[in-house]
């Protein structure tokens, strides 16, 4: 799991990593990019006019300063002009000051309104990049919290995670860099072709020899390094999932005395790592490097036949130097169109995985005239109630239970037995296969959803608190709860008197993993969270194996008084909540496989009753 | 940073050499333009055409040459860079397996792996970067300013002018940026935090109706990240345009002055062409050293974090020389054992004297933090006494190698750890080379027989790491069956039978009972169904013994115990 999700990692580093940063890496493909392109461009029409200013500001920009360079040529052309007349000893010969002057006016003017609009530009596209990103994640916000449960139950928390950071992120970085870099770069290369085009096609057609060697050079390369950046990014990934396993599992590599066998197995793959590495390095290394190689091929020929040129006059010496700049300035745009054509990519496979949560299958809406119970009773019927996770694994089947208010339902069986599916089908979690389920005689389809599940309290075993205060995870259940009523609470829970040995009391802020609180004071809290919240119907799991004996006492007792006059499903381990119980419901591979009294189970003689004997006559057991 | 490429020194031939390359490079870059002001200067001035293809030659093979140098130093850096990081790799990862739990505890595990992962990949890029481009920097930078005063003197005044600009506009906005940018990690995980707090709690969520309040919540810290990201991105904006302006203002003035110089008769059309190219490099040299300073920092404190790994050295080390027992049999003797964790105010055990006999069962229960796991990983020296000792057949633990002292134990440890590979492989992990039937006969003691034969490839099924393929009984099954392969003199169940049913757990500990006959087992146990019919029970409370002896003499002489049993079992079942 940890391993794929690694290697799933996208080099988010391309952008801060300059133009030559991502060249060569190999690149996700998306599955669908003419529609998800579309689509993401749908989120940037709000801002369509900011986008229109963005690209007039960025052509701008771009023209300025690829003017330039011809014009400072002029100013080189006039110096050469006047000190060949000077040379020549012409009388009343001097290079044009005047003239010099105006020209440096004018380059000032230029390279200020060109760095102006690309500063106007980017910090337009600024706030259109983040707002864009801001839209899309609350869309995903908005969208998970009307996706049903099996959605978070079939999808792991980090990938969920990864898509709405990682993915994200590469979106923004995208927006933010890499479109206007697309604008700037065709304008910059157009542009440079049409300045050149104006000075001399002869030239032109020169430095548009080398573009084939670039292309060439480029593809070759990346090809190959894309293999080498592949094998590595697999050996990389193998060798996380070997320091992982080994530092997770550190204890029992010990205990066993295997510390050599991992290091020399570390050794192995260490050593497939270094032999991709060094090659993708080298590799994507040399690219620069031809390519400078290439310009200079250029600029060499730009040089010696320029310089022919000017001696034949057929053109000035100022051209000739606006040409070196120019040249030297086409290689940039083609590697950085290259490059984002990659990015471009990636951006949109990610796009895609964000798109692709936006479009799972919400939740059956609400009906417009769903009802509302006000005083719940907690009359809980089940007729007929058919469920299953998957098709042909069918798990309830004609389930049929009259529970009458106050009355409480142990459910029995052996660990991972499913005992938190009675639970999705009670809150409506999940959707049934058939028949129904009532609450006071209303079919829980029938409910505001919102109204249904605050007929139910919850206390299970993983308890869930927030980074928050004691006081704001208490009264999470009810927020308009007064503080008289949330301490109230904490003492019916038994939770007042550790709360307030705390040094903030209950201002007491819970950290990330609430790692604060021991295992048994965190269930406390969510006891007490409970009775605030004051439900009608109560789910309970008594399961408290990590929790020290005294507080297990505390935690018994504050259970029994919520339990005081609800119906209550209780995921019983203790045997008198299940002796007690109105209803015992026994479970086993995720289906209900008995029902009814302890007296009545015992008399049946079936898995309830060997389950039962088992537990308290272990010692027996090899007489069976 | 400085202290890890020390480990440089095998390269040090291959350093060199690039350096070398790197710096003939970079002559080969800053020769270019004053050909090219010759070819101005004396080709075209004159006319001289065979002049001017003679030195376009020229300036093609020194290209050329230069080319050939910077391909020779990327194979040689790279080498260099990948080879370093792959001989730190190793290093750090060694050293990390030498460590004991202590260490472990110190550092924490999530740590360790970033350091031994991502932390030396974050060195390692950087010193691909430095041997790539930053040292050429300072060469183009010296070498510009250098071709640049041979050009023309007083011309460089200019730059002398420019350079503190364009590094004050660096510095400005760095200034500005950092800040931001280090606030932009923090709102980024706090968005990340409510996510997985919505992750994790979404059933609570929706039991409690909260789903809008935890809108708001992301909506709030969507937003606040987002007016921060934009901020940054306005000051980051700035700095490309900025940079640009300089050096497109510095190539104004160097034409209006040069113009002068030329216009007194000091100075050349070409070499003026030449100066500027020169004070290009000059200032992208500048921006690459900028760079530097963006990306040393975070590598820097990768390497202090590295270098903390490297400067832990274990405290558990063996002796010198090493006992052996002559007649190993599994007696275990505590005596005054006392251990607190580092910086701990209480002991987490303190004064522990017992004996565990061979064939005896010895079980030890308490409440959670009372010290139940830490006196059995003294055992097997995870960690050492502080006061005491434990002895194993008259030694201390202390005197025999860790090897020696743990191939006598077979250990079950609390948390279930399985690795990636086959069932069969976990399991012989315990006796690496061991048989089938010896397998075989190891799963069915341990119950592991019936489901491993249900799996689509028997003992050949693949266990995901960490095992989350398996049901946590099923883990601990095959976890017990790997200590149990090993045929030990000591066996320690650390709470291993918690995810197990009743019935398994009563069908295991029967099948146990004959096979560990004459090796010394210590159980811990929250249940006490499972510990009550064990030889010697011992009872911890705050790390203290609070009761030792059988089930019947606790229930009567320890009150803790007593409290344990009653809150498990009701007055009938205890008669």
């Amino acid at each position: 799991m940890m391993k794929g999700e690694r290697m799933k990692k996208r080099p988010a580093g391309n952008h801060s990593m300059g133009p030559m940063g991502g060249m060569g890496r190999p690149v996700e493909k998306p599955k669908n990019f003419k529609g998800t392109f579309k689509r993401l461009l749908g989120y940037l029409k709000p801002r369509s006019l900011q986008l229109v200013l963005v690209f007039i500001f960025a052509v701008l920009s771009t023209i300025f300063s690829i003017l330039s360079p011809k014009i400072m040529g002029q100013a080189t052309t006039k110096l050469f002009e006047g000190l060949m007349l000077k040379l020549k000893h012409v009388p009343g010969a001097h290079i044009d000051f005047a003239y010099i002057q105006h020209i440096v006016f004018v380059l000032i003017g230029l390279y200020v309104a060109s760095a102006l609009f690309a500063y106007i530009q980017q910090y337009i596209m600024a706030g259109v990049a983040q707002k864009t990103v801001y839209d899309l994640r609350q869309a995903i916000s908005r969208k998970l919290s009307s996706l049903p449960l099996k959605f978070f139950d079939s999808h792991s928390h980090g990938e969920i995670l990864s898509r709405v950071t990682n993915d994200i992120d590469n979106i923004a970085a995208t927006l933010q860099q890499s479109l206007t870099q697309l604008i700037t770069s065709v304008v910059t290369l157009l542009g440079i072709i049409v300045m050149m085009l104006t000075i001399s096609p002869m030239l032109t057609l020169i430095t548009l020899i080398t573009l084939p060697l670039y292309a060439l050079v480029t593809s070759r390369i990346a090809s190959r390094s894309q293999t080498y950046f592949a094998a590595q990014q697999k050996s990389l990934g193998e060798l996380n999932g070997h320091v992982e396993e080994m530092f997770t599992g550190h204890q029992v590599v010990k205990a066993f005395g295997h510390e050599q066998e991992s290091i020399e197995e570390f050794k192995t793959i260490n050593q497939k790592l270094y032999q991709a590495g060094w090659k993708a390095q080298f590799i994507s290394g040399i690219i620069m490097p031809l390519m400078t190689f290439i310009g200079n091929i250029g600029y060499v020929l730009i040089c010696v036949v320029g310089g022919i040129m000017v001696s034949s006059r057929s053109i000035t010496i100022g051209d000739v130097q606006a040409f070196i700049q120019y040249s030297r300035q086409f290689t940039h745009p083609i590697v950085q169109v290259a490059n984002i054509a990659n990015v471009i990519q990636s951006t949109i496979a990610s796009a895609e995985r964000v798109f692709e949560i936006l479009d799972e299958l919400e939740e059956v809406p609400e009906s417009n005239n769903a009802k509302f119970i006000e005083f719940p009773k907690g009359h809980v019927k089940l007729e007929n109630v058919k469920f299953s996770y998957k098709e042909d694994f069918p798990l309830i089947e004609n389930m049929n239970i009259d529970i009458k208010p106050g009355q409480t339902i142990a459910i029995v069986g052996p660990t991972g037995a499913g005992k938190t599916t009675l639970v999705n089908l009670l809150m409506r979690f999940y959707e049934l296969d058939g028949g129904k389920i009532s609450i006071d005689g209303v079919d829980i389809k029938e409910i505001k959803r919102g109204n249904l599940r605050s007929i139910f309290g919850m206390v299970l075993q993983d308890t869930w608190l927030f980074n928050g205060t004691i006081r704001e995870n208490i009264a999470y259940g009810r927020e308009e709860a007064s503080e008289e009523e949330i301490i109230q609470a904490a003492g019916a829970a038994h939770a007042d008197h550790f709360i307030r040995t705390l040094p903030d009391g209950y201002n007491t802020i819970l950290n990330e993993e609430a790692s604060n609180l021991s295992q048994g004071q965190k269930q406390l809290l969510t006891i007490a969270r409970a009775i605030l919240a004051d439900p009608a119907i109560l789910i309970l799991d008594e399961a408290t194996s990590s929790v020290d004996t005294r507080t297990e006492v505390y935690i018994q007792k504050a259970m029994a008084a919520l339990m005081e006059g609800r119906t209550s499903f209780v995921i019983a381990h203790r045997l008198s909540t299940i002796r007690d119980a109105g209803l015992i419901l026994v479970m086993n591979d995720g289906k209900v496989i008995e029902k009814g009294s302890h007296k009545e189970l015992m008399a049946k003689g079936g898995f309830y009753a060997d389950l039962y004997n088992s537990q308290f006559t272990g010692a027996d057991l090899e007489a069976v | 940073m400085i202290k890890l490429y020390k480990l440089l020194k095998p390269f040090t031939m291959s350093v060199m050499a690039v350096l070398m390359l790197v710096f003939l490079q970079t002559l080969s870059e800053l020769y270019l333009p004053t050909l090219m002001s010759d070819l101005v200067d004396i080709g075209i001035v004159n006319g001289d055409t065979d002049y001017i293809i003679q030195i376009g030659l020229f300036m093609l093979l020194i290209a050329l040459a230069g080319t050939v140098c910077s391909v020779i130093a990327s194979f040689l850096s790279a080498k260099v860079a990948v080879g370093f990081g792959s001989n730190l790799r190793e290093k750090v990862f060694s050293q990390i397996e030498s460590f004991s739990l202590h260490e472990f505890d110190k550092l924490g595990t999530a740590t360790l792996i970033t350091r031994t992962t991502n932390d030396i990949t974050q060195v390692q890029m950087v010193t691909v970067m430095i041997l790539r481009m930053m040292l050429m920097a300072p060469l183009m930078c010296i070498g510009g300013i250098i071709m640049a005063l041979s050009e023309d003197r007083p011309l460089t005044i200019i730059l002398l002018v420019v350079m503190p600009i364009l590094a004050a506009a660096i510095g400005i906005i760095a200034k500005k940026g950092i800040p931001l940018f280090k606030l932009m990690q923090v709102k980024l995980d706090k968005l990340n935090l409510v996510l997985r707090e919505n992750l994790t709690g979404i059933r609570v969520i929706r039991a409690f109706d909260r789903s809008d309040y935890e809108k708001r919540r992301f909506e709030e810290a969507n937003a606040d990240l987002t007016s921060n990201a934009i901020k940054v991105n306005i000051i980051m904006a700035a700095l490309m345009p900025i940079m640009l302006l300089i050096m497109n203002l510095t190539t104004v003035a160097i034409i209006w002055f040069g113009g002068i110089r030329i216009d007194s008769g000091g100075m050349q059309v070409g070499s003026l062409m030449a100066f500027i190219q020169y004070a290009m490099q000059i200032m992208f040299s500048l921006l690459m050293v900028s760079l530097m300073f963006v990306m040393i920092p975070r590598a820097a404190a990768s390497a202090v974090r590295i270098n903390e790994v490297l400067d832990t050295f274990p405290e558990i080390i063996d002796p010198l020389p090493a006992q052996q027992a002559d007649e190993p049999r599994g007696l275990v003797e505590f005596k005054d054992a006392s251990f607190s964790y580092p910086g701990a105010e209480q002991p987490a055990v303190s004064h522990i004297s017992f004996t565990a006999r061979p064939g005896e069962v010895n079980a030890i229960i308490g409440g959670t933090g009372s010290g139940k796991s830490t006196l059995i990983n003294l055992i097997p020296r995870f960690y050492d006494v502080n006061e005491g000792s434990i002895l194993i057949d008259g030694i201390d633990v202390r005197d025999y190698t860790q090897a020696d002292l743990r191939s006598k134990i077979g250990l079950v440890p609390q948390k279930t750890l399985l690795f990636a590979g086959s069932v069969s492989e976990n399991i012989s992990y315990g006796k690496p080379g061991a048989t089938q039937e010896e397998i075989h006969a190891a799963a069915a003691i341990a119950q592991a027989s019936e489901f491993v034969a249900a799996m689509q490839g028997g003992f050949d099924s693949a266990v995901a790491q960490g095992g989350t393929t398996l049901s946590g009984g099923q883990k601990q099954r095959i976890s017990i069956a790997r200590a149990l392969i090993r045929r030990a003199q000591i066996y320690i169940f650390d709470d291993s039978f918690s995810a197990l049913d009743f019935k398994t757990d009563a069908r295991l500990r029967t099948a146990l009972k004959k096979v560990i006959s004459s090796s010394t087992v210590f159980i811990i146990a929250q249940r006490v169904t499972t510990v009550m019919d064990a030889d010697q029970i011992i009872v911890l409370d705050d790390g203290k013994m609070v009761g030792r002896g059988k089930h019947k003499e606790l229930l009567e002489s320890c009150a803790v115990y007593r409290e344990i049993v009653y809150s498990q079992l009701s007055e009938e079942e205890l008669a």
